[in-house]
Order: C-alpha cells, then sequence, then structure tokens
C-alpha cells in the first residue's frame, strides 16, 4: 500500500503490484521485484519502454507478460 | 537506447541480435524478417492460397497482420474450443478473431468444435478417457484434424501457425531432454506436405515471444491475453521460462538452440529410419493419412468418446 506523501514506482503485472523506489533503472527495479526481463514487455503511459529507462516518481508501469502456451 | 536506423528513441532492444529499433523501423523489420524467413525455407510463394490458423493470439493475429501487408493471399481458421472456464476464454478468442478479420475485411472461417463434433474439447477429453485430466492433448489432436481437413477441402496450399521461436525452442527442449529422435526429425519451420497431409509452415519460427508480443502492442492488434486455463502449470510454459533464465545470462541462447539444431538436421545428424515403416494409409472413416490401417487417432478417440464407460 502506498503512504500518502511516499515517491514510489509501481509496477503491474496481471493481478499483482509492487513498488519500487525512484531512481533505478527499469532493469533494476524488474530485478528488484524478480521479473525476468525477456518475460515481459514494459509500457509507461502506453508507451513501450526499455531496460534503460530510468522510472520517476509516480510513474506507473504495466508489465505484459509475454508467454503462452500450453 | 537509440534507433540503430535514425537515432530516435528506441522502443524494442534485441539483445540477441544487438539491435535497437523504433516503433517505426521495427515495425518494418518485422514483416522484412518474415519475408526472408519465408523465402530462405521455401514455406511458399505470392501465388498459392495459404489458410492462417488464428487463435485470437499475439502470434497468430500478427502473422495474419504481416502476411496481409507483405501481399499474400490467407485467410484465417479459427477453431472454436468451447473453453469457458468462468472467463469467456473461447467466446473472447473469436471475437478478437472475428474483429481483426472484420477491420481488414478478410476471410475468416470458423469450425466450432461442439457443434460439430457434438461435445466442446473439456467433455471430449473425459469422454475419451484421453490426456490424464488434461484437455491439452484432445485439443493438440483435435486441432491438428480440423485444421488439416479444412486446408485440405478448402483447397488451400500451405497451413501457416503462429508458432515463435519460444514455442520451438521449448518444444526442442522438451524432445532433446527424452531423445525423441522421431520428433526431432520431424521439427522445422516447414513440414512438407504428403498426401493428404497439407504443407505446414512457421514464418515467425525465429522471433523471440517477447519480440510478437511488441509487434502487436505496436501495431494495436487487440489479443487475447489470458492465458488458456488448461495451460496453467503446463511443461511447455515451464520450459520456456527454464530457457528465458539462461537467455537472461547468455543473451542469445535460445536462437542459437533452435539455429544450431535446425544445421545439425540438416547435416544429417538425426537419420531418417526405415520409411517404409512410415507409410501412411487413409483413415478408414474420414481420409485423412494416418500410420497404421484403420481409423486415424482423430476418429479412435471420436468413436471411444461416443461408447459407454
Amino acid at each position: 500500500m502506498t503512504r500518502q506523501g511516499a515517491s514510489l514506482v509501481k509496477l503491474i503485472l496481471r493481478n499483482k503490484e509492487f513498488e519500487v523506489k525512484p531512481g533505478m533503472t527499469l532493469l533494476s527495479s524488474l530485478q528488484k521485484i524478480n521479473v525476468l526481463p525477456e518475460s515481459v514487455v514494459a509500457t509507461r503511459d502506453s508507451e513501450m519502454i526499455l531496460e534503460d529507462e530510468i522510472l520517476k516518481d509516480g510513474d506507473v508501469v504495466k508489465l505484459i507478460a509475454v508467454i503462452s502456451g500450453g | 537506447m537509440k534507433c540503430r536506423k535514425c537515432g530516435e528513441k528506441a522502443s524494442v532492444n534485441m539483445r540477441q541480435h544487438k539491435l535497437a529499433l523504433c516503433k517505426e523501423h521495427y515495425l518494418e523489420w518485422v514483416p522484412e524478417q518474415t519475408e526472408r524467413f519465408i523465402e530462405k525455407y521455401e514455406m511458399f510463394s505470392h501465388d498459392e492460397k495459404i489458410l492462417v490458423a488464428v487463435s485470437g493470439g499475439k502470434d497468430s493475429l500478427s502473422l495474419w497482420d504481416i502476411l496481409i501487408r507483405l501481399g499474400y493471399q490467407a485467410d484465417g481458421l479459427y477453431i472454436g474450443l468451447g473453453i469457458d472456464a468462468g472467463i469467456n476464454y473461447s467466446g473472447e478468442s473469436h471475437r478478437l478473431a472475428d474483429k481483426f478479420a472484420n477491420e481488414h475485411n478478410l476471410k475468416l472461417h470458423v469450425v466450432d468444435i461442439e457443434k460439430e463434433y457434438g461435445q466442446p474439447i473439456s467433455v471430449l477429453s473425459e469422454t475419451s478417457h484421453r490426456g490424464y485430466g488434461k484437455p491439452c492433448a484432445v485439443c493438440g489432436l483435435t486441432k491438428r484434424h480440423v485444421m488439416n481437413r479444412i486446408a485440405r477441402d478448402l483447397g488451400y496450399d500451405v497451413l501457416a501457425t503462429g508458432h515463435n521461436l519460444d514455442d520451438e525452442a521449448a518444444v526442442l527442449f522438451g524432445n532433446t531432454l527424452s531423445w525423441s529422435g522421431d520428433y526431432l526429425l520431424r521439427q522445422g519451420p516447414v513440414l512438407p506436405s504428403t498426401e493428404g497431409l497439407a504443407r505446414k509452415v512457421k514464418p515467425l519460427c525465429r522471433f523471440y515471444e517477447r519480440e510478437m508480443t511488441a509487434y502487436a502492442l505496436l501495431r494495436g492488434i487487440e489479443y487475447i491475453y489470458e492465458e488458456c486455463p488448461f495451460a496453467e502449470g503446463s511443461t511447455s510454459i515451464y520450459y520456456k521460462e527454464v530457457l528465458n533464465q539462461l537467455e537472461n545470462d547468455r543473451p542469445g541462447a535460445k536462437l542459437t538452440f533452435y539455429l544450431r539444431f535446425l544445421e545439425a538436421r540438416q547435416s544429417g545428424l538425426f537419420a531418417e529410419r526405415n520409411t517404409s515403416a512410415l507409410h501412411l494409409h487413409p483413415c478408414t472413416n474420414c481420409g485423412q493419412p494416418t500410420s497404421a490401417p484403420g481409423l486415424c487417432s482423430f476418429c479412435r478417440m471420436m468413436e471411444k468418446s461416443k461408447s459407454p464407460v
């Protein structure tokens, strides 16, 4: 849960939400929450972003799972 | 990260190719590469009629989109499996396949398994006692049977599926772990046609699954994001995760694994067994080729599903 006034970045993967500190790259953020970069595509404000993108306070990053099949 | 072609901000980075591209150049690059693979593996020509197996997922809809952009004559085939699982999975997949076809003014053939054969996949799986409680084996067998029947009956030259490199690498990984020689021999971008069996091709077999997701998103293709409810915990997904861990540590590992396999097969590493043993017979019920005289696997399954328990 987000604390009042705290600066955070939110990452959403399917129905799970994660929070990390701003100022980290997307790659570091994914490592922090144990998500393999190869298994997701990241979007912010509906634009795709890459691993070297630095995430800012208030960013909401949607992680789209890429693996499918049975 | 900058686009290698124009220097603008990149949208997609492919570490295995050491290549980053912006949206515009990525959407040019994917069809160019697909055309290259179609020619390299001699999949089909512009004169041939292609039937694309469309599930409503990112890969098959993207494949259809790419083939149309490249100017091929490609119609779609959607197979309604009757999977609901509380999320209307098949209904939503059908809606998205229909939507894509309508928006692009394309022809979509639809086969509803329950209407055609009297039972949806999940019931067929129970009544036929195949698949050890999971309908995936029945689903695969049914889809292969229907795809071939429609391609053959409607006069298509080739059947195209949206298998990507991760799909192919996962299958290869599984078959290598069990040294399934017969399956290894048959795996490849093209399965040539034989009497009664349509040629099958996989034009996306050298694109990573992540690249196809990026293509669908950047093209604005609406696809079914939910996983098939029966695929949860499947072996193929587990193999994909293992291979992605490897890829993360060694960029290009998946691509090398698949391409070196194709080269090894080409050079004769997997020798054909006694070819007379592979002679096919027409099924006595549906006429599709089968390895043993009598009924094919699909018709045997249907017979079993009708008989009392």
